[in-house]
């Protein structure tokens, strides 16, 4: 680990100043003194204090958030798959959470079901944890009779392009008014998580989180096969099951809060062993969390520069990650 | 001590392996396994290992019979080299050791004054001390091997099992890995039993070989199954060219 330290430390810098960036930059700038100001309750006027408090607090930490979860979500899978290219979305628990969005959002209006806003948010919660825990179900229900894990993996891509059809099925048939607002969640978004939906979000991702860490010795003896860490005493059945629990605690919350935030989950790892030039998850772990959190906050600040949506400039800044990874084909696993 | 079995029923799907074998594989020996394609060598290290519970019979590892025994407990008794290829970037030779540790580390895998001692003894008895610091995807196969093999002796366990170890060795590396193990099996006081098609190695350098004669496993000490003519028979096919049958015969005339 001391290796490691000066880096962490490093980084732990810059994500506190790109936070505070995130906070001063805006629509409306405000100083870094101000925001110092608004934060610990000195004097500045109400105005700021909204804009800090109200708006651009809570989306910098659904940011340092979901960035964290989506991160360490990506990593566990792709360790457990021992495929470089594995993550949340890979799996089907993207696409199973967005399918549960989609019912909600498309099929409610369909049945009549009046679109209060307080239900409609609580209910694009439930049905992602409800459309990700059923993908998941599947997925484990079939590792548990077929052992090899790529059949997993193409199972967990083909229940992606499946459920994308039926998605846009859903898609042809509904109204206006309801496509408008689900296309608006496929875009992304950090901005529509407001404070009561936050203290649901950070409990539920801290949990994920705690699991993630609770799992770092058994994903590094996963680095040598499942064969070698059954041999080395490795319960493999409830290792796959915390890994599992934890991605749809991560993935599926940040899903439903913030859309389907892509490549988050698959660049960040590989940009964690480019840095810290380790495969050993007590360094890889803590590191992509700190990785994910910097890059989505980044990501904001892009965002909101820019005016994009969240998902559109992560796909920017993944995507290059990822084909990085795949030309120069190095041995991760 | 060592690996029993007793009575062992072997199969693969609906392909029958073994029946009614009995064996005592010992301690401080090395023992290869030897047998044709498909005969079943890897799916009976697997059963040993603790991989593979599609057996009926017993298995005893040290007296005590396989499912007896804690995953802990196995982790503690039986080491498995597998021919899986580790190739990982970043990887340590030393972290890879280090692993061995795992069933003696706490939840995050701390490791403590003793079984650091203990990653750098085997990375000596292995002779890759030098390579603590080298990352895995750097190594040629037969250093890689030696990695697996230091792995499995921090695991500290009495049995080890090796799955093919020579596959994809050059000569010179099968006889200076077959010999490391057999150093280990005598001076460590392990129970070796390797998987191998090398007959040469089995007959020259090991103590005892196994041969799979579907479905019966005769066990017997290098010399006596030189001489069995068990080896004739189940290696030699019509069709073998003359010099293939004369190298079969000075092979077994040593």
């Amino acid at each position: 680990m001391t290796r490691h330290t000066p880096l962490f430390i490093l980084l732990s810098l810059l994500l506190g100043v790109l936070f505070v960036a995130d906070l001063a930059i805006g629509s409306v700038s405000v100083s870094a003194g101000e925001v110092w100001a608004a934060l610990t309750g000195g004097a500045c006027n109400d105005a700021t204090r909204n804009i800090i408090l109200n708006i651009r607090l809570l989306k910098a930490v659904t940011a340092l958030f979901a960035g964290a979860a989506l991160a360490a979500g990506g990593l566990q899978m792709q360790t457990l798959f021992r495929n470089p290219l594995a993550g949340p979305y890979v799996l089907g628990v993207s696409s199973g959470a967005g399918l549960g969005v989609a019912l909600f959002l498309l099929g409610a209006p369909l049945l009549g079901v009046a679109a209060h806003s307080w239900i409609q948010s609580l209910g694009i919660v439930g049905a992602a944890w409800l459309g990700s825990a059923l993908v998941l179900a599947l997925v484990m229900a079939v590792s548990r009779h077929i052992k090899d894990i790529m059949v997993i993996l193409i199972l967990g891509m083909m229940l992606g392009s499946g459920i994308g059809s039926v998605v846009e099925i859903l898609q042809y048939l509904s109204n206006e008014a309801a496509l408008k607002s689900f296309v608006i969640w496929t875009m992304g978004s950090l901005g529509d998580v407001t404070g009561s939906r936050l203290m649901i979000m950070i409990p539920i991702v801290v949990a994920g989180l705690i699991l993630s860490i609770a799992v770092i010795k058994p994903l590094n003896l996963l680095l040598l096969g499942e064969n070698y860490a059954r041999t080395m005493g490795l319960n493999i059945r409830r290792t796959r099951t915390l890994i599992f629990l934890s991605t749809i605690l991560l993935a599926g919350t940040v899903t439903a809060f913030c859309g389907p935030v892509g490549f988050v989950g698959l660049a960040v790892p590989h940009l964690a062993r480019m840095l810290f030039r380790s495969a050993d998850h007590r360094t890889l772990m803590p590191a992509s969390m700190l990785l994910g959190s910097i890059l989505l906050v980044v990501c904001d600040l892009l965002a909101k520069t820019l005016a994009f949506p969240i998902n559109t400039v992560t796909a920017l800044m993944g995507i290059p990650i990822v084909i990085l990874v795949v030309i120069r084909n190095r041995n991760i696993f | 001590m060592g690996i029993t079995l007793h009575n062992l029923r072997l199969a693969y799907g609906r392909r029958l392996l073994m029946e009614h074998v009995s064996a005592e594989i010992p301690t401080e020996r090395l023992t290869a396994l030897v047998g044709r394609n498909g005969t079943g060598k890897s799916t009976l290290l697997r059963a040993i290992a603790g991989l593979n519970d599609q057996f009926s019979g017993e298995i005893r590892l040290n007296g005590r019979p396989l499912e007896a025994l804690s995953p802990r407990e196995r982790a503690a008794t039986i080491s498995f080299v597998t021919t899986d290829k580790i190739r990982i970037a970043n990887l340590l030779c030393e972290d890879v050791v280090a692993l061995g540790r795992a069933p003696y580390t706490n939840w995050i895998g701390r490791m403590q004054e003793e079984d650091r001692a203990i990653v750098f003894r085997s990375l000596e008895l292995v002779g890759m001390a030098d390579f603590a610091r080298k990352p895995m995807d750097t190594l040629s196969d037969g250093e890689c091997q030696r990695i697996l093999i230091a792995r499995a002796l921090a695991q500290d366990t009495p049995i080890i099992l090796l799955d093919e170890p020579t596959a994809f060795l050059d000569l010179p590396n099968r006889y200076i890995l077959c010999s490391l193990l057999s150093r280990l099996a005598h001076e460590e006081h392990k129970c070796i039993l390797f998987s191998t098609h090398e007959l040469d190695i089995a007959l020259h350098i090991c103590d005892r070989v196994a041969l799979i004669d579907t479905p019966d496993l005769h066990l017997m000490p290098a010399r006596e199954m030189a001489a069995s003519g068990h080896i004739e028979r189940l290696f030699t096919e019509e069709g073998l060219s003359k010099a293939a049958l004369e190298g079969m015969s000075q092979l077994l005339k040593h």
